[in-house]
């Protein structure tokens, strides 16, 4: 199992690279740069800025230099190879927008507030989501089950910023137990926790319902129940560990999920998360830092996925890592 | 619970507080308010915004500050000033101040710090506001090597002797704009890109940076080094990042904001005639692009039909309803010293007679247009009733187009557009930053409109010492912008709009909503 963790997080290198090639180009061909600005700069100052952030080599391939005959030149004097090179060195670059920070600061500041965020979001959906489920397969067709399922439909349709303006008016305005927006310790984390989590705690619920309700039919419950095992211990040891199992699998892209859908609830909220810069970063026409985020989530992508996998081979002995 | 289930639940509360390095917020400041997305610098020469701006002015201190309430320049590091007969030549004699480390401010901070900004490779997008100083803009463009052919030079210490191209009347109200701000020379050679760090920066304004965290915070204390430091009240200031202009009201409605730059517009009509909620004239005007080097538009007749086919008291009244007041001319009407042209007027017969001199009678012929906008709510309504209003007065079919930010200005920078919206923040308090744009290849000329009787009066203008006369050539240039040429369709001006709790006192509204906040105190903190 080792041997195919680590072939694929090796798998992970040939990736990023087709990632950050795919993620250099694409931005380029848009209309607009990151110096297009209101008011019109002189061509000097214009032309002072594009040298400074290597803007005015040209992007891929040298022709000047191929012309030449200098076929080496033809591929290092370029935008292209000057941003593999310090990639290389993990220097993902200056930010164009933000003049005086690059752009591993800048995610290194937010990654672990929208992670810290993404975790504490996908504890919610766990734990509600869980429960609900558990408790909507042990009492099946009863009005325990009917209304946790109502509210999980309700959890997957509802949109984000509704659900976050209604807990706003609630907790903020009309009780005043919250603050409205901002970071800076759990009490700014709670609502915009359970905005993020909702819809995954109602999957969980309905994932984890329908999954229990198989496993509860098989012949080893009836087994543990003819044992004379209370019904508690049927469910929460024996049953509950099978019925994880498209939980877990589910786990993997719903942390990725979590991540990259955060930005929403970070601009309700005022968040310093890494989803704003995502956004931004390409309206901004802001190369380097799209490329940055771009990157930093295709890897955790991958290694969400590794990480529900393997704990997927913890769950349920039957599965193997290939 | 099953052991397994369990830990996992565990791994992910431990990582959800384990992520949790940011820490908690300190004490709040005596004054919070919240300006806006996150700085893109606090480099004052380089700086763009009025976000920015905000900050380099609790920060720094230039050679004046502006009034409060009037914005006239007053004395800042420079005591007192003269000025030549011609108009050409000022003498600024400084304080003795220091930086916040300890050095003294010299008139060759000053020195350093307009060349730095004129020099092409500091590639500061507001060089232009030192083009007045003599071969400033030579300097910039790179056609002289050596700043020190830049029209300023230090006397000696205190003393600072500033060499125009031409007598600007509005000079001194530009010496307080974050362009012309100091910086401390040896801290930007050491630090390069990272002098603004908290722990490198060096100001000497009446506050000190304190605290930058990336979109959360930048927190500012007293500067006990400044000049004039007993005057001011504040001893924290928290500028917030908050993009969201909804979040922004949520945080003061709570609480825990005591100041908002911006409303959510559409809330405007409801927050009229609250205490707390304060609107004024804007320096900005909304306006209408037209295309005028390609058919339709390059024929005066159609841009005036146009333009007098438009109701802007409907637009004001039903769509922006925050108390705008029409645009008869380019010039806001609140511009001191300055009074409005008549403009083009609502007039359907009138517009419909000069469509059908252009040959385009009942609307018959004319081609479809496209209006460009970029995405905002506020813009799309108003395109929408603009374009119904074209259909009914000039029976013609304007075709809507949203275009995302930044496609929408290297379009209507490229001339791919027939008309487009379009709008425009003046830089100071003279008529001329609206103005001299509209000169013959002017950089921000998007119409590309070119006429040399209006060149010529802003080229007087741009010398001439009678202030009444100089207004009265800004009058006759924007009559031919407007009235005579109708190169462009002004709609409407700004306002600003501010909210603060009764208990902050020291700020006045002004005509830029600058507010020095040296002035500023929060009663019962």
């Amino acid at each position: 199992m080792i041997r195919t963790i680590v072939r694929r997080l090796l798998w992970l290198i040939p990736v990023l690279f087709i990632i950050a090639t795919l993620s250099f180009i694409l931005p380029r061909t848009v209309p607009g740069g990151p110096f297009t600005g209101e008011k019109e700069l002189p061509p000097a100052v214009k032309a002072n800025l594009e040298k400074k952030y290597h803007l005015d080599k040209p992007v891929v391939l040298n022709v000047a230099a191929l012309k030449e005959g200098r076929l080496l030149r033809a591929f290092t004097d370029t935008q292209y190879f000057v941003y593999m090179k310090s990639l290389l060195r993990g220097d993902l670059g200056p930010s164009f927008k933000y003049k005086d920070r690059s752009v591993n600061e800048i995610i290194a500041r937010s990654l672990p507030v929208s992670l810290s965020l993404g975790t504490m979001a996908m504890t919610f959906a766990l734990l509600v989501g869980i429960s609900a489920g558990v408790a909507a397969a042990v009492r099946k067709n009863s009005w325990v089950d009917y209304s946790a399922m109502g509210l999980a439909m309700t959890g997957v349709c509802i949109p984000n910023f509704i659900l976050g303006l209604l807990l706003l008016i609630l907790f903020s305005f009309d009780l005043g137990w919250l603050p409205p927006g901002g970071w800076g310790g759990v009490r700014y984390m709670l609502m915009p926790a359970v905005v993020l989590g909702a819809p995954y705690a109602a999957y969980v619920a309905r994932l984890t319902r329908g999954s229990m309700l198989e496993v509860i039919g098989q012949d080893y419950i009836r087994t543990a129940k003819a044992k004379g095992l209370s019904p508690r211990a049927v469910v929460l040891r024996h049953a509950l560990r099978n019925g994880m199992v498209p939980v877990v699998a589910f786990l993997g892209p719903a942390m990725a999920g979590i991540l990259t859908g955060s930005l929403v609830v970070e601009k309700i909220f005022a968040i310093p998360g890494i989803g704003s810069h995502f956004v931004n970063g390409a309206l901004n026409r802001d190369y380097t830092l799209v490329m940055g985020t771009v990157l930093v989530y295709s890897a955790l992508l991958v290694l969400f996925n590794l990480a529900a996998d393997v704990a997927q081979t913890f769950i349920d002995p039957r599965v193997r890592l290939e | 619970m099953d052991k397994s289930v369990l830990l996992i639940l565990l791994v992910f509360l431990l990582a959800t507080f384990g992520f949790v390095v940011t820490g908690e917020r300190g004490e709040r400041a005596d004054f919070v308010l919240v300006n806006g997305a996150e700085p893109q610098t606090l480099d004052p020469a380089i700086m763009t915004g009025v976000i920015e701006g905000r900050i380099a002015d609790a920060l720094f201190e230039g050679l004046t500050v502006p009034d409060p309430k009037t914005l006239a320049p007053l004395p800042g590091v420079a005591e007192r000033w003269t000025t030549s007969p011609d108009g050409l030549t000022y003498r600024f004699f400084l304080r003795k101040t220091q930086w916040t480390n300890g050095d003294p401010v010299t008139a060759h901070d000053f020195v350093y710090s307009w060349r730095r900004a004129l020099a092409p490779a500091t590639a500061a997008e507001y060089a232009y506001m030192l083009y007045h100083v003599e071969n400033g803009e030579e300097y910039n463009k790179g056609k002289i090597a050596d700043p020190a052919q830049v029209g300023v030079r230090a006397l000696d210490d205190s003393t600072l002797e500033v060499k125009l191209r031409q007598p600007t009347a509005f000079f001194l109200g530009l010496t307080s704009f974050s362009t012309l701000l100091p910086v401390h020379r040896q801290c930007v050679e050491q630090h390069g890109d990272a002098w603004t760090r908290p722990e490198n920066i060096v100001t000497n304004g009446p506050f000190a940076l304190a605290e930058w965290q990336i979109g959360r915070h930048i927190r500012v204390r007293r500067n006990p080094a400044y000049r004039d430091a007993g005057a001011v009240s504040l001893r924290t200031m928290d500028f917030l990042a908050v993009e969201s202009v909804n979040t922004a009201f949520n945080l003061y409605l709570s609480g825990e904001a005591d100041f908002v730059a911006n409303v959510p517009p559409h809330l405007r009509p409801i927050l009229q005639g609250r205490p707390d909620y304060h609107t004024g004239t804007y320096l900005g005007t909304y306006y209408f692009l037209f295309n005028v080097r390609r058919p339709p538009f390059n024929d005066i007749r159609v841009r005036k039909a146009f333009s007098m086919a438009v109701d802007k008291q409907e637009i004001v009244k039903f769509i922006t309803k925050g108390g705008e007041a029409p645009a008869t001319s380019f010039v806001p009407a609140g511009m001191p010293g300055y009074t409005p042209i008549a403009g083009l007027p609502f007039d359907l017969d009138r517009a419909r007679k000069l469509f059908a001199e252009a040959g385009y009678p009942d609307g018959k012929g004319f081609p479809k247009v496209a209006f460009l906008y970029n995405t905002s709510e506020a813009n799309r309504e108003i395109a929408e009733v603009v374009q119904e209003m074209f259909r009914k007065g000039l029976n013609v079919t304007v075709e809507l187009v949203n275009q995302e930010w930044k496609v929408y200005l290297a379009n209507t920078k490229e001339g791919n557009y027939e008309m487009a919206r379009a709008s425009w923040i003046g830089d100071y308090v003279d008529p001329n930053t609206f103005l001299d744009m509209w000169v013959t290849g002017g950089g921000n000329n998007r119409a590309g409109w070119s006429h040399p009787g209006y060149d010529s009066l802003i080229r007087r203008a741009a010398v001439e010492m009678d202030p009444a006369q100089r207004m009265e050539l800004f009058r006759r240039a924007e009559r031919i912008l407007i009235e005579g040429e109708a190169a462009i369709l002004p709609l409407y001006h700004y306002v600003s709009t501010e909210m603060y709790r009764p208990e902050v006192e020291g700020i006045w509204p002004n005509i830029r909503s600058v507010h020095p906040m040296t002035r500023v105190r929060v009663a019962g903190r």
